[in-house]
């Protein structure tokens, strides 16, 4: 099936109808299903948390010699699902890219709670989250500012940065559907749209002003994409501990987290589609064709990162490195770790190269999961591992996530799903104008 | 503008590299021969006993917390009957150019005017930057508020880290940490602090051996020396062979890192360029393994 055909199987009329019945249509299954979710990712979210809050860090698994476990590797993987939204919305926005238009502002609803996600993984990790504000460049009496050599503070830049303009983007594309929300949709939720579009009523004048907001962001989140993941890389890279000192660290990361945006994506859509069967109207063939084909291009260029990571500690050959490789891929319990994820990230999308398994189940549903557990297996190699093999060998320790990180890990996964069912209620995980304008505007014929 | 930037460039380029804090009165430095160290561990009881340092217990210790600031670290190499056992008593190096400092997000960690790589407790939020990025691994956590904790977990009684009667041992002069904060060997700045208090009372410099920490102090076989490397008179100077300042930094700003003048000097891990200030003398065997390679 090409583009052309997606186009002419759907009429302009139908789209109010079709996607706002993914909004106004809830069956009682979905209410249980949601509460039932809430309930499950706050007693494993929130409870564990506040133990440890209570008690102290030493509820983790951490250790003296490695300090950074599970929760970092929670908050770079949410930062880097996080990242395929901000691609779509941004790139393929300016390069004027057709496949984007359906898949848009699903991509963007999972940068935004991903980002919902990385503060919060931030804060569990420390030590005393009640002082996180001291982090901030807040005006201080005691004249305590925090540090610009710090690639935290980098991070508190970058992340808050990319929130905002996240979020900003994401209520720019919502605005003119809020107009088409209001007028169809009764209820409490009418009060909402009416309050937050803002006076949209779609005159010229406000469709000029918003196709060139949206130019303009869509310019300014662009060096985003990079900055964002690389900032956080450096978080590893601007150490000198042996796994992490690398410059490679930065487009690594970079893409690492695009590959694991975009299998996040395909995942989300897929079972979005199984559960409203109208999406398949929407999004076709012809968009898992290209994403697909998008994933697989990531992910041989993330496996020639993973080979210059590996090549360059061989090469280098110090004593530490080596030990640190024969750690991470030599030895039994994280070799098959590491074997795993090269299956999940560098081969498994490989099987993309053949076009009938790209729109497949296989395809759909199977090596989106592979890759976005094999992207959280990544940085748990690099995170954890490189931190118990360092210098000196007296005090090199193995790591092991203790119940509290594990609840707390399931129990995000599992808020990042709650907070994504409660928004396709409310807004639209199509975007309406933008499907519209692929279609056209019906135009009187000419006789 | 050109002639800003250079300035600029000169003056960062005397900030970043050791031999800048040579213009501070004071450079404490540590000097640990290995040749006289016996292994024997009073350094770290001492350690624990002044600086307040709590007792994990069992369970704790079993998962790699133990919350020492200086350690003595045991190799053992080769096969019986040729077994040698080196002992290296390891605590915070207190780098010149520390990576710790760089990790920092809030301050808590920075380098005084002594050129000492201090710990804010105060400050701490607890982001284990410091811990990670640390090539030595001397910083420590309080995973737990210790002296609250029952460190027996119920296996017959209750104890907790300071319960009486040995609250009454804590030096006063420095805090009991809670849990969150990053802890690390200080070069037990509280008796620098009294010693350099006295000496401006008496407006004198701080004389050589007036300042010893608790583990210079109590090290049975004298192996550990501390003192201040800006004075070419005083023992740690002496025993580096750090007599000449020419030797760390030249006037023209050339950077020779060549310290030593005495062979048997050498720093952990000088080939990551952060400068420690621990400076350790080879232990030398009786075999090939100590001759002096060309």
């Amino acid at each position: 099936m090409t583009h052309q055909d997606t186009k002419s199987s759907i009429s302009y009329e139908e789209v109010n109808e079709d996607i706002l019945s993914i909004i106004t249509r809830t069956g009682t299954g979905y209410y249980v299903l949601t509460a039932c979710l809430a309930v499950m990712s706050v007693s494993l979210f929130f409870l564990p948390w506040i133990y440890q809050i209570y008690t102290g860090q030493g509820v983790t698994g951490l250790n003296s010699q490695v300090f950074w476990g599970v929760y970092l590797v929670n908050f770079v993987f949410w930062v880097g699902v996080a990242h395929a939204g901000t691609l779509i919305s941004a790139m393929l926005y300016i390069t004027h890219t057709p496949w984007r238009r359906a898949i848009s502002r699903g991509a963007e609803t999972i940068t935004l709670f991903s980002l919902v996600m990385v503060p919060l993984f931030v804060f569990i990790h420390m030590g005393r989250p009640w002082n996180f504000y001291w982090t901030f460049p807040y005006p201080s009496q005691r004249e305590l500012w925090t540090s610009f050599t710090s690639p935290l503070t980098f991070d508190v830049f970058a992340i808050g940065a990319y929130t905002t303009s996240s979020i900003i983007f994401l209520y720019l594309g919502l605005i003119p559907d809020l107009g088409v929300l209001s007028r169809n949709i009764t209820g409490w939720r009418k009060k909402l749209y009416n309050t937050i579009s803002i006076g949209w009523c779609g005159t010229d004048e406000q469709w000029h002003i918003h196709t060139r907001t949206s130019m303009f962001f869509s310019a300014f989140i662009m060096p985003l994409v990079v900055s964002v993941h690389s900032v956080v890389s450096w978080d590893f890279a601007l150490s000198v501990v042996p796994g992490f000192s690398k410059t490679v660290f930065a487009p690594y990361f970079v893409t690492g987290a695009l590959l694991s945006g975009f299998a996040a994506i395909l995942l989300i859509l897929s079972i979005m589609r199984e559960v409203y069967p109208i999406m398949k109207r929407y999004i076709t063939d012809y968009h898992y064709d290209r994403i697909t084909l998008f994933v697989m291009i990531l992910s041989l260029v993330w496996s020639y990162f993973t080979f210059l990571d590996i090549a360059t500690d061989l090469y280098a050959n110090t004593s530490e490195g080596i030990e640190h490789l024969k750690f991470k891929i030599a030895a039994p319990p994280y070799l098959q770790l590491f074997a795993f994820m090269i299956f999940s990230n560098a081969i498994m999308p490989l099987t993309y190269i053949f076009k009938k398994l790209r729109p497949s189940v296989f395809g759909r549903f199977v090596v989106p999961i592979f890759i976005i557990i094999g992207m959280w297996l990544e940085r748990y190699l690099i995170i954890p591992n490189s931190l118990s093999r360092k210098f000196l060998p007296y005090i090199w320790r193995d790591y092991m996530p203790s119940w509290v990180e594990i609840s707390i890990t399931a129990g995000g996964f599992l808020g990042f799903t709650t907070l994504f069912m409660i928004y396709i209620k409310i807004f639209p995980i199509i975007s309406i104008f933008d499907v519209k304008k692929d279609i056209g505007v019906p135009m009187k014929k000419r006789s | 503008m050109a002639g800003f930037i250079d300035r600029f460039l000169a003056r960062y380029d005397i900030y970043r590299y050791p031999g800048y804090y040579k213009k501070f009165d004071y450079w404490w430095a540590m000097v640990i021969d290995l040749d006289r160290c016996t292994g024997c561990g009073a350094c770290v009881t001492a350690c624990q006993a002044e600086n307040n340092t709590p007792v994990v217990g069992e369970d704790e210790s079993g998962k790699g917390r133990v919350l020492n600031w200086i350690r003595i670290e045991r190799y053992i190499e080769g096969e019986y009957p040729n077994v040698k056992v080196k002992f290296i008593p390891i605590l915070c190096q207190q780098c010149d150019k520390a990576p710790c400092e760089v990790g920092c997000p809030v301050y808590a960690t920075y380098h005084n005017q002594d050129g000492l790589n201090v710990q804010v407790y105060n400050r701490c939020v607890g982001t284990f930057t410091c811990a990670t990025y640390c090539p030595y691994d001397v910083r420590r956590f309080n995973w737990f508020t210790y002296n609250k904790r029952d460190l027996l977990q119920g296996k017959g009684g209750r104890s907790t880290s300071f319960e009486p009667p040995l609250d009454q041992q804590l030096n006063p002069d420095l805090s009991v940490r809670e849990m969150g904060v990053m802890e690390k060997c200080t070069f037990c700045i509280q008796r620098i602090r009294a010693a350099k208090d006295k000496a401006k009372d008496e407006k004198r410099e701080v004389k050589d051996g007036e300042i010893y920490p608790a583990c210079v102090q109590t090290c049975p076989t004298k192996a550990m020396t501390f003192g201040d490397l800006n004075d070419p008179n005083s023992m740690v100077s002496k025993l580096t062979g750090l007599t000449e300042k020419t030797d760390y930094l030249r006037e023209d700003g050339s950077k020779i890192f060549k310290i030593a003048k005495n062979p048997r000097t050498y720093r952990l891990l000088e080939d990551i360029n952060v400068f420690p200030k621990v400076f350790y003398l080879k232990r030398v065997m009786n075999d090939d393994s100590s001759r002096h390679k060309k």
